[in-house]
């Protein structure tokens, strides 16, 4: 399969996904677990990442501005990078890692077992069943993520700041919020939001189309997820030309 | 009733299917007898349009499978349980959510009536009492007779078997095939049965059709006392 083919399969796959009947009477419970899953999943990875980027973020904002700007900066530079970039990107690459390879796994294993075929017997729509679940699940998940993970290293950052280099709370509050704008914020939540559907899309794709057994499986984990981490960085460049450019 | 008419099939230069006809009349069970790689799955899988045909037809009660859309081939699937060989019971639920989905799935009955028809079918096959277990506790031969219940849970007009007796000890076979006959005896349903195990096919065949290089032909019929009893 070429690439421009395997681009038509994979956005007409995602739209076969998402635009169809949503039977929200069966389906809702089973986004509210796909919720569940990632987000609760997701949430102890998700604050130990935040919590060393905020830390790494702020050593080294004040390694290179200390000294030559006023100390409130160090507010105000670290609360654009977690917004606009860190808190979106680091939160969907590791949701990625956790998420598009489980959803490739479960959804694979079901095509080489047959489960996917016994859906289709059973005249329930695999695409509505396994894959619009997680596709919205994801999408509510994420952002909330992301939102958690910029409060955790803003607060991380300001811990630190606080104890170690000298910039009391209230300094580091008037850099943060006497430059915040609220563009900063929205725009790195659209981008979650974006970074959500790539991410669901390929763990169900690739778990779709495996065929085989568990060597096919494999590859479909690892596929899932380096396509989402690649269309990830790519939309991040996209998102940030629209929006910030 | 169904009717399969002149169905064939290949692939590449492999041909799997070639000119088949048959038909499924009520209250019948159709045996495919063949040995292990001849197209028998195949066959069943383009019976219920998963896998196209490349000439032929088949008719559920008039309706040509090949010529209706997706919503309507769902429509037709609601009037057929399939046993897969490999069960392909959903490992991330229970026996009771397991035929349960459809019920849920397909119908809006509460809680309570979903509960009460899967009591109702796991009686039928012998299984009262399992609800909680997970297809991971389960022998292949539970396992194979939670499929059959799972294929009942719509309570379809036809049920489809693919390779069900494979692998079964000679007491849990026993109890499937006499499962299979009490199914079409005490509950009306048609269907398919495919084998390559000649006790299954003599139990439990109305009329016995053998599968061979793509080509089908049908066998004079064979006593079944042995499992009447």
């Amino acid at each position: 399969m070429n690439l421009f083919s395997l681009i038509g399969d994979f956005s007409t796959f995602f739209f076969r996904s998402l635009f169809i009947s949503w039977k929200i009477r069966t389906t809702k419970w089973r986004i509210l677990e796909q919720v569940y899953y990632i987000g609760i999943g997701s949430l102890p990875i998700i604050i130990i990442i935040a919590i060393f980027t905020g830390l790494v973020s702020i050593v080294q904002t004040s390694y290179q501005l200390i000294g030559t700007v006023p100390r409130y900066i160090l507010g105000t530079t670290l609360g654009r990078m977690v917004m606009i970039e860190l808190g979106p990107i680091l939160t969907a690459l590791m949701v990625s890692g956790r998420c598009a390879s489980s959803m490739a796994a479960e959804i694979g294993t079901m095509r080489v077992t047959e489960q996917i075929d016994a859906l289709e017997i059973m005249a329930i729509d695999p695409y509505r069943f396994l894959n619009l679940p997680r596709i919205i699940g994801i999408f509510i998940a994420l952002p909330i993520l992301t939102v958690i993970s910029e409060f955790v290293a803003l607060i991380c950052g300001a811990v630190y700041a606080h104890y170690f280099l000298n910039v009391p709370f209230s300094v580091f509050n008037y850099g943060l919020t006497h430059y915040f704008y609220a563009k900063d914020f929205f725009g790195g939540l659209v981008k979650s939001l974006f970074f959500a559907l790539v991410i669901a899309a390929s763990g169900c794709y690739f778990g779709f189309k495996v065929k085989g057994g568990a060597k096919e499986v494999g590859k479909a984990t690892t596929y899932a997820v380096v396509t989402a981490s690649i269309l990830i960085l790519v939309l991040d460049f996209l998102v940030a030309l629209v929006i910030f450019g | 009733m169904i009717e399969v008419k002149n169905v064939s099939k290949k692939f590449d230069s492999l041909i799997v299917l070639d000119n088949v006809s048959f038909n499924v009349g009520d209250a019948r069970l159709i045996v495919i007898l063949g040995p292990s790689g001849t197209g028998k799955t195949v066959l069943l899988k383009a019976i219920l349009g998963l896998m196209s045909v490349d000439s032929g037809e088949v008719l559920f009660d008039g309706k040509s499978i090949q010529a209706i859309d997706e919503s309507e081939i769902y429509e037709i699937r609601k009037n057929i349980g399939f046993v897969f060989q490999s069960t392909a019971l959903f490992d991330s639920m229970n026996v009771l959510d397991n035929i349960a989905l459809p019920i849920i799935e397909h119908t809006s009955a509460s809680t309570s009536e979903v509960k009460d028809k899967v009591t109702q079918i796991l009686e039928i096959i012998g299984m009262s009492g399992k609800e909680k277990l997970y297809p991971r506790s389960l022998s292949g031969g539970m396992k194979r007779l939670v499929a059959v219940g799972r294929a009942l849970a719509l309570d379809p007009k036809y049920l489809f078997y693919d390779e069900p007796t494979t692998g079964l000890d000679p007491i849990m076979r026993d109890r499937v095939v006499k499962l299979i006959i009490d199914l079409k005896k005490n509950h009306a349903k048609s269907g398919i049965v495919v084998t390559h195990d000649l006790d299954t096919a003599k139990a439990v065949g109305d009329e016995i059709y053998m599968l061979k290089r793509g080509k089908i032909s049908k066998l004079k019929q064979i006593r079944k006392e042995v499992y009447n009893g």
